[in-house]
């Protein structure tokens, strides 16, 4: 497949999204009551007695003629369209099933590929453990997910690697018109491959990688919170090497310790790097909501 | 309850109706939620409470295994809870006793009461509750734990569940017991509430009491369960504070 | 099943990572992800410890009870080990009976503690041939991200040196007294990515490792158990350079266990 195409960007919308027409923010929680103002209960509510309630942890969003809540967390749930990145899980006569990170497997039937493939053949084009990329194309009643690999941009992963982050996170990883993603490859010169699910591919030299990894942690521990351009920017920044014999970056847990003398190789869990506590929250930013509540 | 035969009672109310450790028959033991304390489960949260302490892990909607299990129109929700081996203080042998599956069994159903399971149709929410160190109160704690887990893991739900044992300790009716009440005090009544409805999902009792002092149990009970309710939507706010990322909230 | 399949991209991306001496999270080969260690996290045991060595964690904890010595040993008290890979620490485990993994753990801990003879087991001893001390370590591993085996003997090893003998609850004496240790084994484990060998390994190193070896090792120098496991092979040199590094960590290790973090 051609590296140039980053399918999950192309997605129009996901990353254009906008907060509450108040301008603020609102997180709540399943079983909270929520203003509904004529609106009709979407995704992430339920309305009993008269009054809307959300139905999972996610931030408000009221845009007519619908108010929902989108999710801050949990399993990517595909909606047709979205390109996502799988892992081979098992093999049959006639097709393959992809683990995308989604509460159930999907099925890539021989016909969804590029490839002319007998009944019985599948195994000779992809094996338990290959990455690929794919398209959601439909989901049926029972959540049985069609997937294709059949488009541009689509197919089989080869080298670089796959980091995962939640899926709630990927419109933050993405950033307003792709410029956090933008911002990434410019300063990492890695490759990388976002997928709609919270899996993305990375490739380029180790550093690359491993800067990309450090900074899609950094955006997966906080992509709810304000001020994360200029955190990861100045990740960037500070980690950019010197020459290609530069001197070892430290781990990515322990961005500024000394050298590998030290006793404490890394940071507790859950704790990526935090550079400096100075940061204005920032008013330009996108609010990491997914607004296309079609599902 | 397990006073027949016992060497010496200890005296659980003071003549001033204080507790043994010094509560009021309507305070709760101190507790902490941390959401989000396991790095592998899709959902997690630490209870401490009072000297319980509490994991939970929730992992799902996946794919469900054992197949057989797999229900066409709704998620199956299957819980587990267990006790460590030294969690109490006679060690107790590693594995599901009766007990441990009985309440796992009534865990399960109060939140197959709550979650939107008909989203996720032949998948499974797999709920975890190990109890590392145990001090009367463990299903309860168990339920917080588990459903603030839940909401970390993003699943659909009615509400979060609050849950508290209420009791009756030196002929009062009290809230939360801790062991010594639990073991001498007359009755146990551990129940779960699901705010929104103001309705229970989850009731056990051991013990003995009067209609009155039942009344007056299920009353104080969920009085305890919304203070309950207000500290797991605190640890889950923390969790996903949407302030910037110095700390400060907006 | 319920293992989750990793993309093979990600186990070629830290074998070709290891070529070039470097892992996945910046350390060296030699390096060791940050260990806190916090005795006394359980309360209702009689000596416990939590042990994070990077994202993985395993609470010990040791419960002591009267009982009867084994027939062939009746000076001495019993010792048992068990580790429980529950299915809350990992999206591949499994609730029902233990799993070769989990036995693994139990006895490659169980082997260490008793070949370095951690605790005097006769001190175990109340009435030679009749009554003893019945010592029993459980290992809770609570959150699975690699190598789990040094982080339950160094929670085991840090448990049982917090122990105390419940001898007055059980009326076996006037009062309770400390468990004391003798011996501190460390275990340490290496996996081969290609021509590397690297020292405590991630859940993804473990997936990728062509051969991982433990080597536990005490304070008076002794070698005091080891366990070759997973495919792969190790030659008699690479034995004994890995050996030389277990000694060097292990005396790191038993500092910082003896010692305590924050």
């Amino acid at each position: 497949m051609s590296r140039g195409h980053r399918p999950g960007h192309r997605r129009r919308g996901r990353e254009d999204s906008s907060s509450h027409p108040s301008g603020e923010r609102i997180l709540v929680l399943p079983g909270e009551e929520i203003p509904a103002h004529g609106l009709k209960p979407g995704p992430g509510t339920y309305r009993t007695g008269g009054k809307v309630y959300a139905s999972v942890l996610g931030l408000l969003s009221s845009r007519p003629p619908l108010v929902q809540v989108i999710p801050l967390s949990g399993r990517y749930i595909p909606k047709p369209g979205d390109v996502v990145l799988g892992t081979v899980t098992d093999v049959q006569g006639t097709f393959w099933l992809l683990d995308i990170g989604a509460p159930r497997w999907a099925p890539l039937h021989m016909t969804g590929t590029p490839w002319k493939i007998d009944v019985g053949e599948t195994e000779r084009y992809l094996h338990v453990g290959d990455a690929v990329t794919v398209q959601v194309e439909n989901l049926d009643a029972t959540g049985r997910i069609g997937v294709t690999m059949l488009g541009e941009g689509l197919g089989k992963l080869e080298g670089g690697t796959i980091v995962h982050v939640s899926a709630a996170r990927i419109p933050r990883v993405v950033g307003r018109g792709g410029s956090m993603v933008g911002m990434i490859t410019r300063h990492t010169g890695a490759q990388i491959v976002v997928g709609q699910n919270g899996r993305i591919w990375v490739n380029g030299t180790p550093e690359a990688i491993r800067r990309v990894t450090a900074v899609l942690r950094l955006i997966d521990e906080n992509g709810q919170r304000s001020g994360l351009t200029d955190r990861v920017e100045s990740y960037l920044l500070s980690t950019m090497p010197t020459g290609p014999s530069g001197p070892r970056e430290p781990p990515m847990e322990s961005a500024g310790r000394e050298g590998p003398e030290s006793s404490e190789p890394s940071a507790p869990p859950r704790s990526p790097p935090m550079l400096d506590d100075e940061v204005e929250p920032e008013s330009d930013e996108e609010n990491g909501t997914d607004e296309s509540g079609d599902l | 309850m397990g006073n027949v035969g016992a060497k010496e009672i200890p005296v659980l109310l003071s003549p001033e109706g204080l507790r043994i450790d010094g509560r009021r028959l309507d305070e709760l033991r101190p507790l902490t939620i941390q959401a989000g304390a396991l790095h592998q489960a899709d959902g997690s949260a630490f209870v401490e409470w009072g000297a319980n302490k509490v994991l939970a892990a929730v992992y799902g909607p996946r794919e469900v295994h054992p197949r057989h299990l797999q229900q066409n129109h709704k998620a199956v929700i299957q819980c587990r809870y267990n006790m460590a081996a030294f969690s109490v203080d006679e060690r107790k042998r590693p594995g599901l006793d009766r007990r441990s599956q009985e309440i796992s069994k009534v865990i399960g159903e109060a939140f197959e009461s709550v979650v939107f399971a008909e989203e996720y149709p032949r998948t499974s929410i797999d709920i975890y509750i190990e109890v590392l160190q145990a001090n009367a109160g463990t299903r309860c704690a168990g339920l917080v734990a588990a459903s603030v887990a839940l909401a970390d893991a993003g699943i659909p739900m009615v509400d979060l569940l609050p849950a508290v044992a209420v009791g009756k300790v030196g002929g009062a009716i009290a809230l939360d017991l801790k062991k010594e009440e639990d073991n001498f005090g007359e009755a146990d009544l551990p129940m779960a509430l699901v705010p929104q409805s103001g309705r229970l999902v989850l009731l056990q009792m051991e013990g003995h009491m009067t209609e009155a002092e039942l009344a007056q149990a299920l009353d104080l009970g969920v009085k305890g369960c919304r203070e309950i309710y207000e500290k797991m939507k605190q640890a889950l706010r923390e969790r996903y504070a949407i302030g910037p990322m110095a700390g400060a909230s907006s | 099943m319920s293992e989750e399949v990793d993309a093979e991209i990600r186990t070629t991306h830290v074998l070709d990572l290891a070529a070039e001496g470097r892992r996945l999270d910046g350390r060296g080969p030699d390096e060791y992800r940050k260990i806190t260690i916090e005795p006394g996290f359980v309360a209702t045991a009689d000596g416990s410890a939590l042990v994070r060595i990077g994202d993985t964690a395993v609470v010990a904890g040791i419960k002591l009870e009267p009982g009867k010595p084994f027939p062939d040993t009746p000076n001495a008290g019993v010792l048992t080990t068990n580790a429980e890979l529950i299915p809350l620490s990992s999206p591949t485990f499994e609730p029902g009976p233990p799993q070769p993994g989990a036995i693994e753990v139990s006895r490659v801990v169980d082997r260490a503690i008793r070949a370095a003879e951690t605790i005097d087991l006769t001190r175990l001893c109340v009435t030679p041939g009749e009554k003893s001390w019945v010592c029993y370590v459980d290992m809770h591993v609570i959150d699975h991200s690699g190598n789990l085996i040094d982080a339950s003997l160094l929670a085991a090893v840090t448990a049982l040196a917090h122990s105390t003998v419940p001898a007055k609850r059980f009326e076996v004496a006037e009062a309770d007294y400390p468990l004391d240790i003798q011996h501190y084994p460390i275990e340490c484990t290496f996996v081969r990515l290609g021509d590397t060998i690297v020292v405590d390994p991630t859940f993804d190193e473990e997936r990728a490792a062509q051969g991982r070896l433990t080597v536990a090792t005490d304070e008076a120098g002794r070698i005091v158990a080891m366990q070759k496991g997973l495919v792969g092979a190790f030659s008699p040199d690479d034995v004994k350079e890995t050996v030389r590094r277990a000694f060097r960590h292990g005396a790191e290790l038993r500092e910082l266990a003896k010692g305590g973090t924050p």
